[in-house]
Order: structure tokens, then C-alpha cells, then sequence
């Protein structure tokens, strides 16, 4: 199961890598060139491997983000908002932890985090349970309230004093991450990351909330006859969800910027769908899957200045590979590929682990 | 000041009203569409290359129309006969259209880093109806793209509930088996409306370059796509219903230029905000999907 699962994501990522060939031809670019300049961006010398490690670990979390949330066929499409929430919560709360001894400073930032992301989806949880409001539109809009009041928070509340440049105060020095290689800035949140992979493992396959949750996901009316509180789980799960990706906000902040700046994420929250999808929406394997696509996010930059093709080739790189995914996954190719002469059972198993809504 | 608002609060309205009339089609056909602001996007970018390229807007909006077509019918092959999820489906065409609209730009217009800039669709003039004070300038001084789309309201609403087509349309989304054991092809009635909605949405987009920001900037559409999927449940899947949904969003963003402008010390973001916390509390106060066609969402296989 596991074997067919990568087989099948290393086939996408082969069949829009040829798609991409074929697109890169017509813009008048050599693929081998771009490639290898990818690779080499992404995996050339210790600097390049480590920063892909550092570029990865955001992804993990927002993996997770979705991960749990599509698992229970909620559509939480506001990671991004929900991380960018988190770091506001650790970029606020940062500066006026001078003195505490680091190891409480660092969880407190990473609760905050955790405490903002989840306000963030839960609210959508919130709407989606009690008001019946779609969570695809309500996660979505709550991308764009959060960006603004991550804008609003470093030109006004947060700015800081000597800055003229619209940046909050920088976060007490307890409170940075602890650093593994420096001067590389591989991080410990790589290892929270790993940890949290795992225990979202265990919740989603080895607890009864996990199988309500994924009954959930495969029929709601059916998890409603079965006594499964729909209502409460909805709201738990996007809190969850939103507290997984606010973790990542703060340790982006604790690690990385160690303080606020008016955007925070290029757009981790929707990268993070290709992520989970890949990985088949498992746990475990977003790690897996997060680490080529910081690869992918390393190496654009590479590329772009080695070969003139814009970074933004990447979004269509993760773009092909869900639609790919998607397609492999569907019951019409799954009996084509039975007829074309793989057993019965394996069509039957190679149903989109994705719930349809 | 006040005719200055409600103009622009319905040329604000104009792009979100087309892209909700083309969604509307596609929910009653069954499949909720989330490639909206992909496709705009799109729309809006192709429309401005090929304006600017050709010298004529014309084949502008003809490209814009082409790459709203080009992007649902990739999302028809992958929700209709794919049967993915439609949700997934739609982000990733969203993705899609950033990346695609990105690498393009760079192509064609990284070279020189200066801005391209096209002449704006020109507004139409009422002789005398113009010259009557707020409402002439609020309602007869529009370009041509205004008009059609609050033309296309009541002949949508024709089209859904007076036509054979419409009846059959709206069966596929609330019954497709019904539909399908009737002789309806469903697969067949679902691409027709995701096609007529790329047109319309790839309009909304080149509206977006060539009626009111004369040229192109990343991310143009700034989740106006998925306002008009909002509108849609606001409207309560109603043509008039979108156009009063469409024109209240108008007017939140409208409001955030004016009130920008007049200088007040409330932080500009509040206004960014305006429109996307206004849906999420109108969303909240009406509640519920209840309206929505029963098999919205569902893929349908036909056995």
C-alpha cells in the first residue's frame, strides 16, 4: 500500500516533470538546464541541503494543517491565514519574554502560536458547525482579514520604536530557537515538526477521535447515524488544524525572522495542499513529500538566476502534480488500469484516499 | 462624492457579478467550482498581453474570454469526467494560474521592468441621462462590459427557469441519476456550464486589465474570484439576488478608495479587510447552504 502510494506520487511528479519539459521547450528554455540548476539550488552543497531542511519545515506544518482537516473532508484552505496568525501571536508576545529562561520562552512562543492558529480555524470550525457556513469560502476570506491584520500590526501596534521600515519589535533573545548547525540555520523546529508528524499519526490511526474523524471524511451522514458528534469534532479538527499551522507561524518567527514583517508566508498554506495530497493526506509522509517541496522552493531561486526562468515555475510544477495526483486516483483510471491487466484488487484499493465531499 | 462612490461601487461589482452569473450555471449543474480566481486571473492576464501586443481590445477581451474557457475546461476533464474532488481540483487550477500567469509576465514583460500600459475600454455616454445629477454619472456613465453583465442577470434568470435547458440544467445538480435516466447526458450539460463560466469569467478577469487597471500587476484579482463564490450563496443561487450580493461587495471595496482618500486615521488595512470580513459576516448572518442545488459538490459517475 505504502510501495503503491509512492510509486504512484513518483509517477506524477515524473509526468509533470515531461509536461514541464514540454512548457519550458516552448518558452525557448533548456529543461536539463533548468533541472539541473533546481537540483543544484536545492541539494548542491551543505548550505543549499540545509536551507532546503529550513524551507521544508513550515510545509511539514501546514501539511499537517490540512492533513487532519481533509481527513475529516473539511476544506481548510486558510492555512496560510492560520500561520500568519501564529507568527502575529509569537511576533506580539516575543519581546516581552527577556529574562525567562529559554526553554519557557521558547514554549510560550510556540503556544502562542498554537493559540492563534487555532482561534484562527476554529472560527471557521465555528461557522461551519453552528452556522452552516462553508468552510472553502470561510477559511479563504480569513487569508485575507489575517494578511491585513498582520499589516496593520507592523505599521501600527507592533512597529518597532527606532523603525522607520514597517517591522515589529524583534523577539527577545530566549526566546530564538535552538539552532543545530550553525552558521546553517537548521533548527529544532525541524525536529517539532518530525514529532508533531507523528503524533498526528497516532491521533488520525490509532484513536477514536481519528476514526470518527475519517468517518467523517468518507460520509458525514453516515458518521451522523453512527452517534459521531459532527458538530464538536468539526470545530475541534479546524482548531487543530489552524493550531498545527500556527506552531509553524511561531517557529518561522522564533527561528528564522525573529520578528514581524508584513508578509510572512509566500504562500505555504496552499503550497501545503500539493504537500498533503502527495503524501496521501498520511502524516509521516508530508514529511517526506515537504522535504521535495522545499527542495523545489530552495531550488527555484537557483534556477531563476541561473536560467532566467521565473521562480514562479514552481507553482505550475505543484499545480501539475495535484491534478495528476487527482487524475491517478480516480475510479475511472483505476479501471483502466485494471483492464489493463492489474488485479481487481488493487483498482479497488487505488480509490482516492481524498474524500469527496 | 457620493456619485463618485456608487459608480465605482458598480464598476467594483462588475467583475464579481460575471464571474458569479458563470458559477451560478456551474453550481445548478451540480459542481461547485473554487478555479473561479484561477480562471480570472488568467483572464485578466491574457486579455492585457494580447491587448497589448495587438493593439486592440477587442482581441483583448476575445483572449481573456479564451483563457477563462482554456482553465474550466481543464477543471471539466478533472471534476466531470475525472470525478475528482472538486474542491482540490479548483485550488490547484488556482495555483496553476499563479504560477502560469507569473512565468508568463516574466517572459514577456521582465525584459524591459517597465509597466505595461493599454488604453481603457471607453465609457459610454447617455447624451442628456448622464448629465442628471448623482444618478447620471452613478448609472450612465459605465463602459460597455458594465452593462452586459447586469444584462446578464435577468437573462440568466431566463435561461434557469424558463427554458427546457435551464430545467434540465438544474436536474443535473439536483438529481443527476434522475436526469441521466431521463436521457439527459449530465457530463454533457456540466461541460457546457463550465465552459460558459470560463467565458464569463475570463471577461471578469480582462474587466480587471483592460476596464479598470489599464495593466497588470501579480495577483490581480485579490480573491475577487472567490468573493463571487460567495456572492453566489449570498444571492441565494438568484441572478438578482448575485447583483445585490455583487454590488453590496462593489461597495466595500469602492468604500475602501474613497475613505482612503478622504484622509481619515483609520488604518487603511481595515479597508483591505472590508470586503472579506463583510463576507464572512453576511455569510454568518444568512447562514446555511440550504438553498444550494441538493447534489452540489458530488461527482457523478455514470454506471
Amino acid at each position: 500500500m505504502i510501495l503503491s502510494s509512492l510509486a504512484r506520487a513518483v509517477a506524477a511528479i515524473l509526468l509533470a516533470g515531461v509536461i514541464l519539459a514540454g512548457v519550458l521547450l516552448a518558452l525557448g528554455a533548456s529543461p536539463a538546464g533548468v533541472f539541473m540548476a533546481l537540483a543544484q539550488g536545492a541539494f548542491g552543497n551543505w548550505y543549499a541541503l540545509t536551507d532546503t531542511v529550513v524551507k521544508s519545515t513550515p510545509l511539514i506544518f501546514t501539511g499537517l494543517a490540512i492533513s487532519v482537516s481533509f481527513s475529516g473532508a473539511l476544506w481548510n484552505i486558510g492555512a496560510d491565514g492560520q500561520l500568519v496568525v501564529g507568527a502575529l501571536a509569537a511576533g506580539a508576545i516575543g519581546p516581552h519574554l527577556e529574562g525567562c529562561p529559554r526553554p519557557l520562552a521558547i514554549a510560550i512562543i510556540l503556544i502562542a502560536g498554537a493559540l492563534g492558529g487555532a482561534a484562527w480555524g476554529g472560527i471557521c470550525g465555528w461557522l461551519r458547525a453552528h452556522r452552516d457556513t462553508n468552510e472553502v469560502i470561510s477559511t479563504i476570506m480569513m487569508n485575507f482579514v489575517a494578511a491585513q491584520l498582520l499589516s496593520w500590526s507592523v505599521h501600527g501596534p507592533l512597529i518597532e520604536a527606532s523603525g522607520a521600515y514597517p517591522a515589529s519589535t524583534p523577539i527577545a533573545e530566549s526566546a530564538h530557537m535552538y539552532m543545530f548547525f550553525p552558521p546553517s540555520r537548521v533548527n529544532l523546529g525541524i525536529v517539532i515538526a518530525i514529532v508533531l508528524a507523528i503524533a498526528c499519526s497516532l491521533l488520525l490511526f490509532k484513536t477514536a477521535v481519528g476514526f470518527q474523524l475519517r468517518a467523517m471524511g468518507r460520509n458525514r451522514r453516515a458518521a451522523t447515524f453512527f452517534g459521531i458528534p459532527i458538530a464538536r469534532l468539526t470545530v475541534t479538527i479546524l482548531a487543530l488544524s489552524g493550531a498545527l499551522a500556527g506552531i509553524g507561524g511561531a517557529v518561522q518567527v522564533s527561528a528564522i525572522t525573529h520578528r514581524l514583517y508584513e508578509k510572512m508566508s509566500p504562500g505555504w498554506g496552499f503550497e501545503a495542499i500539493a504537500v498533503a495530497l502527495i503524501a496521501r493526506l498520511n502524516p509521516i509522509g508530508i514529511v517526506a513529500s515537504a522535504l521535495l517541496f522545499g527542495a523545489l522552493d530552495n531550488g527555484s531561486q537557483a534556477m531563476q538566476r541561473a536560467q532566467g526562468v521565473s521562480a514562479e515555475l514552481v507553482q505550475v510544477i505543484q499545480a501539475l502534480v495535484i491534478m495528476i495526483l487527482l487524475a491517478f486516483d480516480t475510479p475511472v483510471l483505476a479501471q483502466l488500469w485494471s483492464a489493463l491487466g492489474r488485479s481487481k484488487v488493487a483498482a479497488a484499493g487505488a480509490v482516492s484516499e481524498v474524500p469527496n465531499a | 462624492m457620493l456619485e463618485a462612490f456608487l459608480s465605482s461601487s458598480i464598476g467594483m461589482a462588475t467583475p464579481i457579478l460575471l464571474a458569479a452569473l458563470g458559477e451560478l450555471l456551474v453550481e445548478e449543474s451540480g459542481i461547485i467550482n473554487v478555479g473561479i480566481e484561477g480562471a480570472m486571473l488568467c483572464g485578466a492576464f491574457f486579455a492585457l498581453a494580447v491587448a497589448y501586443f495587438s493593439g486592440s481590445t477587442i482581441l483583448g477581451l476575445g483572449a481573456g474570454m479564451a483563457a477563462g474557457l482554456a482553465i474550466n475546461a481543464i477543471l471539466a476533464v478533472l471534476v466531470v469526467n475525472l470525478t475528482v474532488n472538486q474542491v482540490v481540483a479548483g485550488t490547484a487550477l488556482d495555483i496553476f494560474a499563479l504560477g502560469v500567469t507569473g512565468v508568463f509576465y516574466r517572459k514577456l514583460f521582465g525584459i524591459t521592468g517597465k509597466a505595461f500600459i493599454v488604453t481603457l475600454i471607453p465609457k459610454l455616454r447617455f447624451g442628456r441621462l448622464t448629465d442628471i445629477p448623482i444618478l447620471g454619472g452613478a448609472l450612465f456613465n459605465h463602459n460597455m462590459l458594465v452593462y452586459l453583465a447586469f444584462a446578464l442577470v435577468p437573462i440568466t434568470g431566463y435561461l434557469l427557469w424558463r427554458t427546457r435547458y435551464g430545467l434540465s440544467l438544474r436536474a443535473a445538480g439536483e438529481r443527476p441519476e434522475a436526469a441521466d435516466s431521463l436521457g439527459l447526458d449530465v457530463y454533457r450539460l456540466r461541460w457546457q456550464a463550465l465552459l460558459v463560466a470560463g467565458l464569463l469569467t475570463g471577461l471578469g478577469g480582462a474587466y480587471l486589465t483592460l476596464a479598470y487597471a489599464g495593466t497588470f500587476v501579480e495577483n490581480i484579482s485579490a480573491g475577487r474570484g472567490y468573493v463571487a463564490l460567495a456572492v453566489v450563496i449570498l444571492g441565494r443561487w438568484k441572478p438578482w439576488g448575485l447583483a445585490a450580493a455583487s454590488i453590496l461587495f462593489g461597495a466595500a471595496m469602492a468604500l475602501q478608495f474613497g475613505l482612503q482618500a478622504f484622509g481619515t486615521s483609520i488604518p487603511y488595512q481595515i479597508f483591505l479587510a472590508l470586503p472579506y470580513a463583510l463576507t464572512l459576516a453576511v455569510l454568518a448572518a444568512v447562514g446555511g447552504q440550504a438553498a444550494s442545488p441538493s447534489a452540489l459538490g458530488e461527482p457523478y459517475r455514470r454506471l
